[in-house]
């Protein structure tokens, strides 16, 4: 199957620290790869890196085939709109109502006029399921489950071909959580696009994943399907899945 | 051994480092108030929240300034006998210098610190990235129109300044040091000089960029959570009040010579 996403080689060095060592990673339209590891291991980079938030030092980010790292910036901004986002905090803008922090991409960047930017923007609400009656208050009201459903209304919207999705169920109550979960599966499941998450939260890797990726030291040291993480042999992924202390990954505290 | 000379030389290179960082930010942000898309709507919003909502500040500072100048310019010409030079002074100092200086300075506390706390947050809270992950550039949405709102209304409250600044003055004239309102007025008008009042709005102009550029640029590029924001702030401030007070004498020797 061909890659919807290709990730080739990534290096990316932060104030003098190697954090990305060449990653390696790719994922098919209609298939969802979630990528776990510890604290400051580079997952956030990598995803910044596949968004075109942060330019990598050297590999490629591929996108049907095109290298975005190589394109002028105005043709990769249209190749961007492949993509959703789900950031960890939602990332909701405090001084706009939901329905327009939902339908922002449609208002100011498709020019779609607001009355048809907020009808998408409810029909999107009622997609994952957040009360309509929330439409024009300010996210600062919204709890926490609501603000995580406003922000995946809002990288729905516009039909990605590519979702993103950091820490999607960090800070959550473990209800809240997994119907955060439901919805991704559901959403991927209904666009038929590309997922990529990152997370440290296995419950939520092990129910939205079809592959698990496991970044350490700055590399994938393991890949597989789900159904093979408690059988992946990787002394690594077998200490990060048990939670345990001791083993090969030494626990930053 | 140590050589004394290398802190100094290190301060300098970081000094001219962030002059430098600063110019190309503020080259974006000039570049992308003329690059479409123009977002006219928050054009519109930020010239009320920067220009219409700093008329009180601006207002009190302003008829208060005045009026203190008259009572010193009273005291100073008393000296040499010429008092009588009061609405002449007044109107020279408000208008060339001390209204668009103290709007200047007001508004540096007011708007840049303002536009600083709120993009710094915007990007402590990875707001700036998801706006950009939502194909807006936010040097076009949030930057360019604060940029160009600021630039436009400071000249405009500037004026609104020179016209309080000198009625404090006269107000203070008329009733505590019995100069007569009409003879005030008209040597006010009588002196003052087109060049004048055109000196006073360049330099309110290019202030009003000053602070929006500043305030966005140290909000743009802070980081750490509340702390960045709070020092995002206070470099905006700072940053603003002497990079005003610096090409302030720059433009007055300018027009001077």
């Amino acid at each position: 199957m061909t890659a919807k996403l290709q990730l080739s080689g990534i290096k990316k060095q932060l104030r003098g620290r190697q954090v990305l060592d060449g990653v390696d990673i790719d994922v098919a339209a209609g298939r969802s790869l979630v990528i776990i590891g510890g604290s400051g291991q580079g997952k956030s980079v990598t995803l910044k890196c596949a968004l075109g938030l942060m330019k990598p030092d050297a590999g490629q980010v591929l996108v049907d085939g095109a290298d975005v790292t190589r394109m002028p910036p105005e043709i990769r901004a249209r190749v961007m709109r492949k993509f959703g986002m789900l950031f960890q905090g939602g990332a909701l803008f405090d001084s706009l109502p939901v329905w327009e922090n939902i339908a922002f991409r449609l208002i100011y960047a498709d020019k779609i006029s607001r009355s048809d930017a907020r009808e998408r923007a409810i029909e999107a609400m009622r997609k994952v399921r957040l009360a309509t009656e929330f439409a024009d208050v300010r996210p600062i009201e919204l709890s926490g489950g609501m603000q995580k459903r406003a922000g995946l209304a809002r990288a729905i919207i516009a039909k990605p071909d590519i979702l993103f999705f950091d820490e999607p169920t960090t800070g959550l109550d473990p209800i809240t959580a997994d119907a955060i979960n439901d919805l991704i599966v559901e959403m991927v499941k209904d666009l038929g696009c590309a997922a990529v998450s990152i997370t440290h939260d296995m419950p939520s890797a092990r129910k939205i994943a079809d592959e698990i990726a496991m970044l350490h030291g700055g590399r994938i040291v393991w890949r597989g399907p789900t159904t093979t993480l408690d059988t992946s042999g990787n002394a690594m992924v077998e200490q990060f899945v048990a939670g345990r202390a001791d083993g090969p990954i030494q626990a930053v505290v | 051994m140590i050589n004394p000379f290398a802190p100094i030389g290190r301060g300098l290179i970081g000094i001219l480092a962030e002059i430098g960082r600063f110019s190309a930010f503020a080259g974006q942000a000039v570049a992308s108030c003329f690059a479409p898309p123009i977002f006219f709507g928050q054009f519109l919003r930020q010239c009320m929240a920067i220009g219409y909502f700093s008329l009180p500040v601006i207002g009190l500072t302003a008829v208060f300034i005045g009026a203190a100048l008259a009572l010193n310019i009273y005291v100073g010409g008393a000296r040499f006998n010429a008092e009588s030079f009061v609405p002449n002074i007044v109107v020279l100092g408000i208008t060339r210098e001390l209204g668009p200086v103290l709007a200047g300075l007001m508004l540096a506390g007011r708007v840049s610190a303002g536009i600083a706390a709120e993009i710094g947050t915007m990007r402590v809270t990875e707001q700036l990235d998801a706006m950009t992950t939502l194909s807006t550039d936010p040097f076009k949405y949030l930057i360019a129109p604060r940029v160009l709102a600021a630039t436009l209304t400071l000249p405009l409250l500037v004026m609104v300044a020179d016209i309080i600044g000198v009625m404090g003055g006269y107000l203070v004239a008329v009733n505590s040091l019995d100069f007569n309102g009409a003879a005030y007025l008209r040597n006010t008008f009588n002196f003052l000089e087109s060049q004048d009042v055109i000196l006073g709005l360049v330099k309110a102009a290019v202030f009003g960029f000053i602070i929006a550029a500043m305030g966005a640029y140290q909000g743009y590029n802070s980081s750490g959570g509340a702390l960045g924001v709070g020092r995002a702030t206070t470099n905006a401030v700072v940053g603003s009040i002497v990079l005003i007070l610096a090409v302030n004498y720059l433009i007055t020797a300018f027009f001077v010579e």
